[in-house]
């Protein structure tokens, strides 16, 4: 076996570093059942570049990790079942309430089972979290360039996984049925009804029958507990491992080529400070977890199909998708007897766009720049100028949709009246983007004119 | 496969000298850690506490990161260290071969044309028997979300399923009906609302749906199904708390803000022998969110 003088080449090397009582006799069992002591050197061996903004991508990976520990631990208590039962525990104020079993559980686990209320907020936060650290990666891959050729697939696999983020993020404070939940789901289902053709047929299959389905919370917590954190596993796996196969991309500078990859090896140090930063991440989700109230499904109730609560607002994740909704002028298509509702085109028709463009956007943005190359330096943003002015005009536009998703808070808060306010974003949705697009255009222009480029 | 190419490059800038690193912070943030985990332990052991839990959660996850961090940032090789990175795609002569062997196998494959063309139309027809049981998930949508929650002589009742008298409703009042029987039907709640006299403008045929100044209009938002909550009497105003759909209760709850393009169903209102109100017929048209073929 070739693998043989290798290992004990590395188990020399690890020899004089550590006192090596267990480790050489561990490797040397496992080799004898594996071989590849020279697979797992290259890979320990891996360089890895070093900048901050690379650490985003992990923040998301640990949020994750986070997620699946708490959320194991709250799927021992939670039951998804919509069946009524009045509430009997300790939370006095909801004492003799009828309310689902669903909604009982998560008070229970709330209230009366030790270390749930932490464990269920860490849960919420590190949702909230995830989500930000993947629009942050993504912007992060955008505006470098890191999704060109070779790495267009990959793209496209982490455009995925925001979708399913996003999904089971919804799914998951969809569970509780609380007020907020059942309003929300109330709403996706009018999204839902509003594709054409098969909207209606997709509902019933979907909750297995009419608003609200008899299996709503069966069918939300198989996707959000087994289907959707499945496949988002399966993906991360396969994320990774192209970024293994493609090795990382990095900033040009001295030292650093196109046909390189100048950072720190694998091991030990690269895997001690992303193994530490687990473990801040982990630390931030427990402080907020522990010290900042989310979701505090108590105080709005159990749902009732009748009631609804103004600053009914989703977690921000989706914000953008009910600011879209709220924007939306009060057209509908009608012909021939057939209905095109309003809510399809900022329900469903947008987000489409969205999504299509984002997938898509590697092969257009190769097409338009004539570029087929392969691509391991990163463009600073300032680089290319019209690539960052379109990036800032799509987040201008939906930075303004999620803030129309506040439009009652906003109305509220400066004391100006809702259709103001809406006038006022429907405005700026049109006009702001565009301004925004050719001013950062503009300023990377301008900015490396300054430096002499 | 090749030797790994790792090798280190020369450092680009030379750090500043300074003391030699020393174990005291690593350790210090470990030790913290530990003791932060004994004292979680307790706190759960003593009934749990989630400030507190929360807290030192954080702290004992948080001393491990800082002191791995620290550790490798005082101790651990520095680098830089830089790999070869070769090109992503496999030479020319590899491709060849491959062609090859994809080529070759696919002429064998195709020359038996017969069992390519059934192959493929037995995992076809696999998939389409696959797709059967998905029908089981759920009944066909039917007429369900066309039909009225209130056919005609229902008694409007309360949440409590009480019935109705037109006096029970103060001037500029609204409350929350269903019909009798019917209080969990999602799609079934209607507002009752007192308007003032000469207030209402009925629209052409519906001049008697209303009783003593009351008008009864589905509860469920056209746009998006929400729950119509918020009635500014002073201006007659009917408010979804979702979206901000505005319906003007005078003119048949026709929507003038918002992104709802339906006026909100009207129901006919009557009394009976008792004095209670009652359904005078069905809703003016489908209640809650427009779909495909809602109006067929």
């Amino acid at each position: 076996m070739a693998a043989a003088p290798d290992a004990a080449e590395a188990a020399e090397e690890a020899g004089h570093r550590v006192k090596p009582p267990l480790t050489p006799k561990l490797v040397r069992w496992f080799d004898r059942r594996l071989g590849g002591a020279r697979l797992a050197r290259k890979t320990l061996d891996k360089v890895f570049p070093d900048h901050w903004s690379f650490l985003l991508g992990e923040v998301s990976l640990y949020c994750f990790v986070v997620l699946v520990l708490t959320g194991t631990y709250l799927a021992l208590f939670f039951s998804p079942s919509q069946a009524t039962v009045t509430y009997s525990g300790s939370y006095g104020p909801l004492r003799g309430v009828e309310m689902s079993e669903a909604y009982n559980s998560a008070i229970r686990l709330s209230f009366d089972v030790r270390a749930g209320l932490v464990m269920r907020q860490i849960h919420h936060w590190a949702a909230l979290l995830f989500l930000a650290a993947i629009v942050a990666h993504l912007a992060r891959i955008f505006f470098t360039g890191a999704f060109r050729r070779p790495r267009e697939l990959n793209w496209m696999i982490g455009v995925t996984m925001l979708v399913l983020a996003m999904v089971n993020g919804f799914a998951g404070y969809s569970l509780l049925d609380d007020q907020l939940s059942g309003t929300g789901l109330r709403v996706a289902n009018a999204i839902i009804l509003s594709i054409p053709v098969v909207g209606t047929w997709v509902s019933s299959l979907a909750f297995g029958g009419p608003y609200p389905g008899p299996d709503m919370l069966q069918r939300l917590f198989v996707a959000h507990v087994l289907l959707i954190p499945a496949l988002l596993g399966i993906l991360i796996a396969v994320h990774l491992a192209l970024v293994v196969r493609h090795k990382h991309t990095q900033f040009p500078g001295p030292g650093r080529r196109e046909d390189n990859v100048y950072g720190q090896r694998f091991w030990p140090t690269y895997t001690a400070k992303a193994g530490g930063l687990f473990f801040l991440v982990a630390a931030v989700l427990a402080a907020l977890g522990g010290l900042a109230q989310i979701n505090a499904i108590w105080v709005s109730g159990p749902y009732r199909p009748a009631d609804a609560s103004s600053a009914s607002q989703p977690d921000w994740y989706m914000g953008w998708a009910d600011g879209g909704l709220r924007l939306m002028p009060p057209w509908e298509i009608r012909a021939f007897g057939f209905t095109v509702p309003n809510p399809f085109f900022p329900g469903v028709l947008l987000p489409s766009v969205v999504f299509g463009i984002l997938y898509l956007w590697p092969f257009i943005e190769a097409r338009f720049a004539h570029d087929d190359v392969e691509h391991h330096l990163l463009d600073r943003p300032r680089d290319h100028a019209v690539r960052t002015g379109i990036g800032v005009a799509a987040f201008t536009f939906i930075a303004i949709m999620l803030l129309a998703g506040s439009s009652d808070v906003i109305a509220t808060t400066f004391g100006i009246s809702v259709n103001a306010v809406i006038w006022i974003l429907r405005t700026v949705l049109l006009v702001a983007p565009p301004i925004a697009g050719l001013v950062a255009a503009r300023l990377c222009v301008e900015v490396r004119r300054g430096e002499g480029g | 496969m090749s030797e790994p190419t790792v090798g280190a490059a020369p450092p680009p800038e030379p750090k500043p000298s300074r003391r030699p690193p020393t174990t005291r912070l690593p350790a210090a943030a470990f030790l913290l850690s530990i003791i932060a985990a004994l004292a979680l332990a307790i706190v759960y052991w003593q009934g749990g506490q989630p400030q507190a839990e929360g807290i030192l959660l954080s702290v004992a996850l948080g001393g491990i990161g800082v002191g791995v961090i620290a550790w490798a940032h005082r101790f651990l090789p520095p680098g830089p260290d830089v790999e070869e990175r070769p090109l992503t795609a496999s030479s020319d002569e590899e491709l060849e071969r491959l062609d090859r062997e994809l080529i070759g196998s696919e002429e064998e494959i195709g020359r038996r044309r017969v069992l390519v063309r059934l192959f493929g139309a037995a995992l076809g027809a696999l998939g389409l028997a696959a797709l059967f049981p998905l029908r089981s998930l759920g009944p066909r949508p039917g007429r369900g979300l066309r039909t009225s929650p209130f056919t005609s002589g229902d008694h409007l009742v309360t949440e409590q399923g009480e019935r109705v008298r037109p006096g029970d409703i103060a001037a500029d009042g609204v409350i929350t009906v269903f019909p009798e029987h019917k209080v969990s039907d999602a799609d079934a709640s209607t507002l009752l609302i007192h308007l003032r006299p000469g207030q209402n403008r009925p629209r052409p045929g519906r001049d008697d749906w209303s009783v003593d100044q009351l008008v009864a209009y589905s509860k469920i938002c056209t746009h998006a199904g929400c729950p119509v909550g918020l009635y500014q009497a002073q201006r007659g105003l009917l408010l979804c708390p979702c979206h901000q759909s505005t319906f003007e209760v005078a003119d048949g709850c026709r929507p003038v803000f918002g992104p709802a393009a339906r006026s909100l169903p009207q129901l006919p209102l009557d009394t009976d022998d008792g004095g209670y109100l009652i359904a005078g017929g069905p809703f003016s048209g489908p209640v809650g969110p427009a779909f495909w073929d809602q109006l067929r």
